[in-house]
């Protein structure tokens, strides 16, 4: 510790604890506030204690958002996240082309969300979409990819194809870290191909894993963009986000709107905690 | 397995290989073709979207592209979404970077405590605070400006980037700092002229971290700045999907012109990512 440091130490950290007080812990309280009361737009504000929470749990539309954002969130963490270690499995075993793999699968996540959804309204559209088309020359009949029992499906796709290069990359470098002599040591006692993967890398990678599954988790919570330019959220395709959305800033209720945001915030720490649990093994370091 | 097969020169093909080699293409081909597709249909009007959606638009039209900026006016969106992004980023790194050499380089009483609520913060969603943030941005007046945006995504990205710089910059060696004290630098032209160079890949890293997830955040767009003369083109593209739904070969000029320029700038800064990525910094 120098002499006057107190003083950097304090200015340094002077702008970025304003932000992040003015525009992130004092609204997050507020909105804690905010859940016990019913309001009309900013003009009125009753204090009704639990009401909020106790509608809550009666309101039907949020149950049906829940499961929807489980469903999106299963197809997340076994198709997302499942696939990018696969694709990540497969180019830590090749030896030609790694380089380009790695720039085309990262790059549709570089690209907005609302971009990607926007390209899928064109794939799906029911006239004229590119699947349709392709359905058509192929001699089939046209399919509503948005219909009620579909739809959420096909919000998944673009949802999961967005951010499997993210997952890659991490699973990638994750193996990159494993040291050679482990291999060399299993090639010794016979252990190569797909034995290898599941017996070494894998286990190898466990807290890798269990990093981007709570990273899927809390991300799926956040899904927003693909269901809003997608459906709106009709055809049973509203998730937590997008419920929120309409309930807090489309018809103002901010006090339900909050009470809400709050069930979100609970919700996502309380699946966090639980996949840890479940994913809980021994940390290998090496 | 590649540092053990590197040893071997004659190469065999397995069937194995084959089969990776057939689904990593084929996966890469879903990005590629997607990514054609966009730009081959921008080309068309609007009915050979609709006809021959996979026909090589050998005679290009630019009908979609002038009506892109002179119908819905999407330089503006642009000019929007960079000015906005870019000051985010701006703000970010510095304030991200003050606050991130404090918490990795002084020892004082309460740092493992700023470090937890750091860590804590990362949990609370956008939706969490949307409404009191919105509330404020109204009683100060910064309803579509561009500050509107600016402040609320600025504090939405402190977190990360916080937790990123102080990571790397917990591993520069003290001796250097110890050095720089003796040639009379004092704890600014230190911040200045030692931690930031020395720290360039993490604030490159978070730099673009930063700038995309705020690019492409259509949430706090829709709600903060969501008229025509601030909107940035993530609000736009929202914009065209319900106004010009029936028009698909303007809606893929609009996808393509803000798909195309990311993904430029990307393959030239693609190793700062990875390198961002790599040296775990996302993980926190």
């Amino acid at each position: 510790m120098m002499k006057g440091d107190r003083k950097y130490i304090v200015l340094f950290l002077l702008p970025a604890a304003a932000f992040l007080s003015i525009f992130l812990y004092y609204p997050f309280f507020k909105s804690m506030y905010l859940s016990f009361f019913r309001t009309k737009g900013f003009t009125t504000k009753t204090w009704v204690g639990f009401e909020n929470y106790v509608r809550m749990f009666s309101d039907d539309l949020l149950g049906a958002a829940t499961l929807n954002t489980l469903e999106l969130m299963a197809y997340v963490i076994i198709f997302q996240v499942g696939i990018a270690l696969m694709l990540a499995i497969f180019v830590d075993n090749i030896t030609w082309g790694k380089g380009f793999f790695r720039m085309v699968f990262f790059f549709p996540v570089v690209i907005s969300g609302t971009a990607i959804a926007l390209l899928f309204v064109l794939f799906y559209n029911f006239q004229f979409g590119l699947l349709n088309t392709l359905l058509q020359n192929m001699g089939f009949d046209k399919v509503n990819w948005l219909s009620e029992n579909m739809a959420l499906k096909a919000v998944a796709i673009p949802t999961v194809w967005h951010y499997v290069g993210f997952y890659f990359v991490l699973f990638l470098t994750a193996m990159s870290k494993i040291p050679s002599d482990f291999y060399e040591a299993a090639k010794l006692e016979g252990i190569t191909g797909i034995k290898k993967t599941f017996l070494l890398t894998i286990p190898l990678i466990m807290s890798d894993i269990k990093v981007v599954i709570t990273l899927a988790i809390t991300g799926t919570l956040k899904v927003f963009e693909f269901i809003f330019v997608l459906t709106r959220g009709q055809n049973d395709t509203e998730v937590l986000g997008t419920y929120m959305y309409k309930k807090a800033l489309v018809d103002q209720n901010f006090g339900y709107g909050s009470t809400i945001a709050i069930y979100i915030v609970v919700f996502g720490v309380l699946l966090s905690l639980l996949a840890n649990r479940l994913l809980k093994r021994d940390e290998i370091s090496y | 397995m590649q540092s053990v097969q590197s040893g071997k020169k004659p190469i065999r093909i397995k069937p194995g290989t084959v089969f990776m080699y057939v689904v990593l293409c084929g996966w890469a081909l879903t990005t590629i073709y997607a990514m054609f597709w966009i730009v081959n249909n921008s080309f068309k009007l609007s009915r050979d979207v609709m006809n021959q959606s996979f026909a090589i638009a050998f005679e290009p039209v630019m009908d979609n592209y002038t009506n892109a900026f002179d119908r819905i006016n999407i330089g503006k969106s642009y000019l929007n979404s960079l000015i906005m992004s870019g000051s985010t980023v701006l703000l970010v790194l510095l304030f991200g970077g003050l606050a991130a050499y404090v918490l990795s380089r002084f020892q004082f009483r309460g740092r493992r405590a700023l470090f937890s609520i750091l860590y804590a913060s990362l949990l609370i969603p956008a939706f969490a605070t949307v409404v009191p943030v919105y509330e404020l941005v109204i009683k100060w007046g910064l309803v579509n400006t561009y500050l509107g945006l600016i402040f609320p995504q600025t504090a939405g990205n402190l977190t990360f980037a916080i937790l990123v710089l102080a990571g790397y910059m917990a591993t520069i060696p003290k001796e250097l700092e110890e050095a720089s004290f003796i040639d009379g630098c004092n704890r600014w032209t230190l911040f200045t002229k030692i931690l930031f160079p020395i720290s360039r890949p993490a604030f490159a890293s978070a730099a673009i971290f930063v700038f995309l997830w705020s690019y492409n955040d259509l949430f706090s767009a829709l709600i903060f700045v969501n008229k025509e003369a601030v909107r940035p083109i993530v609000a736009l593209l929202s914009e065209i999907s319900s106004q010009y739904g029936t028009d698909f070969g303007l809606m893929a000029t609009a996808v393509s012109l803000t798909v195309v320029p990311v993904l430029i700038i990307y393959l030239f800064i693609q190793r700062f990512i990875e390198k961002g990525l790599t040296e775990g910094a996302v993980k926190g």
